[in-house]
């Protein structure tokens, strides 16, 4: 599904390009060199990091509901990015990346803190809580923005959409693809983790290192993708979910379909704001965060009823 | 054998273990009772390394608890915590295959897969392999984590309540599973159980602890008694011996 979907991508834009334009109309190439191939990449890599990074998040919270970007590493990347812009403006993009990637390592930790002493007997107060969190940070955000006179610039990140990627402005991605992949390293690892603390220990797993580890691709994960896309809610809660209910949570098997699910959900929606109000966009993170609301309401409700 | 030395724990300055010293030999199963808040979960975690050992050691055989890794350790003692609940969709067949984690950490090889397989079919899980966790009764639920410790082949099996939430018909067919790991394979099973009379039924001896101190140890016809039931568990409840056996009339 993939494969057909990224062809698709590279014809459809505000430019209309046949086959024939992009084999020999010299302009047609770059169009198609340096935007919609960039674009395509970019869509599948986010897509594919996100909903990896939300399989990760879940494991480490121990709870299906918690996704990264709306449980405040989304909202701490922003805040990132908003304090680089701040304190050193003139930075070159891989100093913001990483002051935005040490902040959100530093807003999922705080989260992890928050979630620890919940009681796992009640697993929906641990997404509220997550949310209430993200919110928090997203207020803090705002309000740092609103008083520097930077709120239109803030807004830039924490609404998601590809029309900006071009070639050269995209690349940090590949960052958080690679993040993702070393997920898939350490996938074992990272099931043991979901068997729950004790237990984990019980096999000898060394649990904080894991921890660490998760938390680590997490927060590059997102940062990488605020600071090159913006916020893309919802991709790390619905594709793991789903996965999960179809073929389980041993990850060694997971990561892979939760990969090329995450991808196909942003490519497809990225497609699909392409054409629905042709020539104008709908940003990807409007439409999934339409599409992933109602996924999510729909878990959040069918879900007890399955844990009991 | 695991040996207990002068070991005292706190939880949030709240005493929970006086002084505590106790062998407990190689092979056989050694019971854990006594009322709420009496400290044997607390007692069985921290030999278990699960938690901080602040005063006092523990030795498992040679090894010291706090000393020697997790990673050394799980390769003699296996655990199955209180809380079997766990979120992750996981398949039977998955659940005891992590059972081989320590020895080959990512990399099963046939030996590994030879010895799941034995473990699968000597729990009678042949049937349910395939299927998820939170599709199987909580007794079926239950076995797969035995047969997941017992697949991690450790010396040592330290069990906190795993008769929580079973009928009479899944915690008999448990602690006979349990029984056979002690007669057949030389196994040394540490177990908290709530029940009275299913530790003196299945254990070979009886740890009876109370406010942090233990009250009496020995086989069962020694410490399960009636002085017992009213200094240690504050009731008045009779035993009554039937086949050479105590049984507490609740």
């Amino acid at each position: 599904m993939l494969g057909p979907l990224a062809v698709l991508s590279l014809f459809i834009g505000a430019v209309p390009v046949s086959l024939g334009g992009f084999l020999h109309d010299p302009e047609g190439q770059q169009l198609l060199l340096v935007s919609r191939i960039p674009r395509t990449l970019a869509a599948i890599l986010a897509g594919a990091a996100l909903a990896v990074s939300g399989q990760i998040m879940q494991i480490l919270a121990r709870n299906r509901f918690v996704e990264p970007m709306t449980a405040g590493a989304g909202q701490s990347a922003a805040m990132g990015i908003l304090i680089a812009a701040m304190l050193f403006p003139a930075t070159a993009i891989w100093a913001k990346m990483s002051i935005a990637a040490l902040t959100t390592l530093a807003g999922s930790l705080g989260l992890l803190l928050i979630l620890r002493p919940l009681p796992p007997t009640l697993p929906l107060l641990v997404p509220l809580v997550a949310l209430i969190y993200g919110g928090l940070i997203d207020g803090l955000v705002t309000f740092i923005a609103f008083q520097a006179d930077m709120l239109q610039y803030v807004g830039t990140w924490m609404t998601g959409e590809l029309s900006g990627v071009l070639a050269g402005r995209y690349e940090l991605l590949w960052l958080a693809g690679g993040a993702a992949a070393a997920c898939w390293i350490i996938a074992d690892r990272l099931t043991v983790m979901s068997l729950g603390e004790d237990a984990a220990r019980g096999l000898g797993l060394n649990t904080k290192l894991v921890t660490g580890a998760g938390l680590v691709a997490v927060s590059i994960t997102t940062a990488m993708v605020v600071v090159t896309l913006g916020a893309i809610p919802f991709v790390g809660l619905i594709v793991p979910n789903i996965v999960a209910r179809r073929m389980g949570d041993n990850l060694r098997r997971a990561i892979p379909v939760t990969a090329l699910s995450g991808a196909v959900l942003v490519l497809g929606t990225d497609i699909l704001g392409r054409v629905l109000r042709a020539p104008y966009e709908i940003p990807v993170s409007t439409l999934v965060g339409l599409l992933g609301a109602a996924v999510f309401l729909y878990l959040l409700y069918r879900e007890p009823a399955r844990a009991a | 054998m695991i040996r207990v030395d002068q070991v005292s724990h706190q939880i949030g300055g709240a005493p929970i273990l006086h002084d505590i010293s106790l062998e407990i030999p190689k092979g056989g199963i050694t019971a854990l009772i006594g009322p709420n808040g009496a400290g044997k979960s607390t007692l069985l975690s921290l030999m278990a390394r699960l938690q901080v050992l602040r005063q006092g050691e523990i030795h498992i055989d040679d090894m010291q608890i706090g000393k020697v890794s997790d990673r050394v350790l799980a390769r003699h003692l296996a655990i199955m915590a209180q809380s079997t609940h766990v979120s992750a969709r996981l398949r039977v067949e998955e659940l005891v295959a992590f059972g081989r984690y320590p020895w080959h950490r990512g990399r099963p090889g046939p030996e590994d897969h030879a010895l799941v397989e034995a473990a699968i079919a000597r729990f009678g899980l042949g049937p349910m392999r395939a299927r998820f966790l939170d599709e199987i009764s909580g007794g079926q639920r239950q076995r797969a984590f035995v047969a997941m410790a017992f697949a991690q082949d450790t010396d040592y099996l330290l069990l906190d309540e795993p008769l929580n939430n079973l009928d009479i018909a899944g915690a008999r067919s448990l602690m006979r599973l349990l029984r056979q790991m002690a007669d057949e394979d030389g196994k040394t099973v540490v177990i908290v159980l709530h029940d009275i009379n299913y530790a003196a039924r299945f254990a070979d001896r009886i740890v009876a602890l109370h406010e942090g101190r233990v009250a009496a140890q020995g086989p069962a016809a020694e410490v399960v008694t009636d002085a017992l039931l009213r200094d240690v568990f504050g009731t008045d409840a009779e035993v009554s011996v039937i086949d050479g056996q105590p049984v507490v009339l609740v």
